[in-house]
């Protein structure tokens, strides 16, 4: 009895947690005309015309392209930042490191809004509003501290005999932290790349302010679908769904490192 | 070439873990470290490897001072406690990595790395990964690669500690023989006396960031110079009796009395502790110079082969190690037999004043 109640709450914290996600769908599959004229639990005029338009106007899909190049600029900028600096934090003790190391946190404290402004006016004044790279950089403010944490937790975990066995066999500290190191902690790696892609994905303020129409991502997009004439109800979901997909692709790989990816690497 | 140890210091924030170091290894020597926990052998063994630097002092080797040069430009190979591999290599590029980064060509490097492999007993391994293999095979590995480049120091930080009793024994045979047989500088630290006599050579004995005294191990083992050191070169626990020597003989506690003999004739009057080890304790005499200690049982151990028993004589607390199983009734009245030539004596600082011959 005692298995079949826990799957009871479980089953009503699916169907809670997957209602919306299924409601998207369905609405994503209808024309705007069935989603305002009748209630229904599926698709009754079924149509494709949703994601059609999203794949074959430039406008929509490159705000996924968009998107994509600048989270991965973030997410390789990030952790090409944060894995030296993380070894740093984990092997050396240096004047002012716990400080240093709980500053980096503090970073994520702080709203994006606080940021927007500066980093405008700061972009807009050397050249770089509404490129890629602009907001590549400026997610690196939340993502190298959150990064430098994760992987420090992973790399505090690795014995430091190893580091020095392979000093003792002659090698240097880049080629040990090339081909022993980080094979050791490509788990933590990998959830690293999973959280920077993650947030940078889905932040919308900064994305927003400092993007015009080249680097525009598929979140500002979206809000194009609101107009005078009402609200496309059909290419908000399908686009949705689409926002969705890549992330839920991402959480498949790293679904085994997840909870030591949360906890910071310090499980 | 040597390696000498002169004023080395390491003090560590407040606390001290190395005092006055000085040492000469000679090339080829067999040396094992033995201390407790916290003697400071391991700091001992990184700064000798150059993995830390010394507070203060010179490390040579031959007449070159190495003291501040790195690890990477030193010829020296460790084997730590811990299994230490490179979880992502298999056995044979783990063993191989020194040669690699050394330049040695291919065939030659494979031609090492399988005689090494042989000589542990780990050539049918070589395609796994460490993570594969068992805590024995695993710390075979880190041994091979540390033997494998064939460097002037070797450094041995108890290394079969975390290994079961089986493994632990059938590997310190190995290494005796592997140790015979190599032209290295071999540093060896241990905490148990046993393993420091099988390995020969010469023992330092560490307490508290110092050395004790240094020599060859059964010479040391036999003259222990102080009364730590007895306690340190001794498993199961040296026993002490206080005693005071007098006019030819010596009272010990209440109601002992024993003639001074053999080399023990040569003590001055005063008060002196006298160790004998609980191999040399028994519950029948043996000897007609035998003197008969009365003790009261306390607790008893069997560890299979052997007993020990827990006795207690005035305030004196004596082991006795008998061989085989013995059934004694704790609480019960016991006699215990001692040769007192077999005795050490210590004077009033803790140092030797007599030892068997």
């Amino acid at each position: 009895m005692k298995v079949r109640k826990r799957s009871i709450a479980l089953g009503i914290y699916y169907f809670l947690l997957l209602l919306p996600i299924y409601w998207m769908l369905n609405m994503s599959l209808r024309t705007n005309a069935s989603i305002l004229a009748t209630f229904s639990l599926f698709p009754t005029d079924f149509t494709l015309e949703n994601y059609i338009k999203i794949f074959t106007d430039a406008s929509w899909y490159m705000g996924y392209v968009n998107a994509i190049i600048y989270v991965g600029m973030n997410t390789v900028i990030s952790l090409t930042v944060a894995l030296p600096a993380a070894y740093a934090f984990s092997r050396y003790q240096f004047v002012g490191d716990k400080q240093m190391f709980f500053w980096l946190l503090t970073n994520r404290m702080a709203p994006a809004a606080v940021f927007a402004l500066p980093f405008f006016q700061l972009y807009s004044s050397v050249g770089l509003l509404d490129t890629h790279i602009a907001v590549a950089l400026a997610h690196c403010l939340f993502n190298v501290p959150l990064s430098v944490w994760i992987l420090e937790g992973f790399m505090s975990g690795v014995p430091r005999e190893i580091d020095e066995t392979a000093f003792i066999d002659g090698y240097s500290l880049p080629r040990f932290f090339i081909t022993i190191f980080i094979p050791l902690i490509k788990a933590g790696v990998g959830v690293t790349a999973f959280f920077c892609f993650m947030f940078s994905w889905v932040e919308l303020l900064l994305a927003r302010t400092l993007t015009v129409t080249n680097a525009k991502p598929i979140s500002a997009i979206m809000t194009r679908t609101i107009s005078a004439t009402g609200l496309d109800y059909g290419l908000l979901a399908a686009a949705g769904i689409l926002t969705i997909l890549p992330g839920a692709l991402v959480i498949w790989f790293v679904r085994n490192y997840m909870a030591k990816g949360f906890a910071l690497g310090r499980v | 070439m040597g390696l000498t140890l002169k004023d080395v210091d390491k003090v560590v924030g407040r606390e001290i873990y190395l005092k006055d170091i000085n040492l000469h290894l000679e090339p080829g020597s067999r040396n094992v470290i033995l201390g407790r926990t916290l003697a400071g052998k391991t700091t001992l063994l990184r700064i000798m490897a150059g993995l830390d630097r010394p507070g203060r002092g010179r490390i040579r080797v031959g007449e070159k001072d190495v003291t501040g040069v790195s690890v990477r430009k030193r010829n020296v190979a460790m084997v730590y406690q811990q299994f230490i591999n490179y979880p992502s290599l298999s056995v044979f590029n783990n063993i191989a990595s020194p040669l690699k980064l050394a330049g040695l060509k291919k065939d030659e490097i494979s031609r090492r790395v399988n005689e090494t492999a042989a000589m542990l007993h780990i050539e049918d391994l070589l395609d796994r990964l460490p993570a594969e293999l068992s805590g024995g095979q695993q710390q075979r590995v880190a041994i091979a690669r540390a033997l494998v480049r064939e460097t002037d120091l070797l450094l041995m930080d108890e290394p079969l500690v975390n290994l079961d009793y089986k493994l632990r024994e059938e590997l310190r045979i190995e290494l005796q023989e592997i140790f015979v047989r190599g032209r290295a500088i071999v540093v060896y630290t241990t905490t148990e006396p046993t393993e420091a006599l099988m390995l020969g050579g010469n023992v330092i004995v560490m307490d508290e960031g110092r050395i004790l005294q240094t020599g060859p191990t059964p010479e040391v083992y036999r003259h222990p110079a102080s009364i730590r050191v007895a306690e340190v070169f001794s498993d199961p626990p040296i026993n002490f009796l206080k005693g005071t020597v007098a006019s030819g003989s010596v009272q010990i506690g209440e109601r002992m009395t024993i003639p001074l003999l053999g080399h023990l004739r040569a003590l001055g009057d005063g008060a002196y502790t006298f160790g004998a080890r609980s191999n040399h304790l028994f519950l029948t005499p043996n000897n007609e110079d035998d003197v008969k200690i009365p003790a009261r049982v306390e607790l008893t151990e069997i560890n299979g082969s052997e007993t020990f028993i827990h006795a207690r004589y005035d305030d004196f607390r004596l082991v006795v190690q008998e061989k085989g199983v013995r059934h004694v009734a704790i609480g019960s009245d016991i006699d215990i037999y001692v040769n007192p030539a077999g005795f050490f004596a210590y004077d009033a600082d803790g140092i030797l004043a007599a030892a068997p011959a």
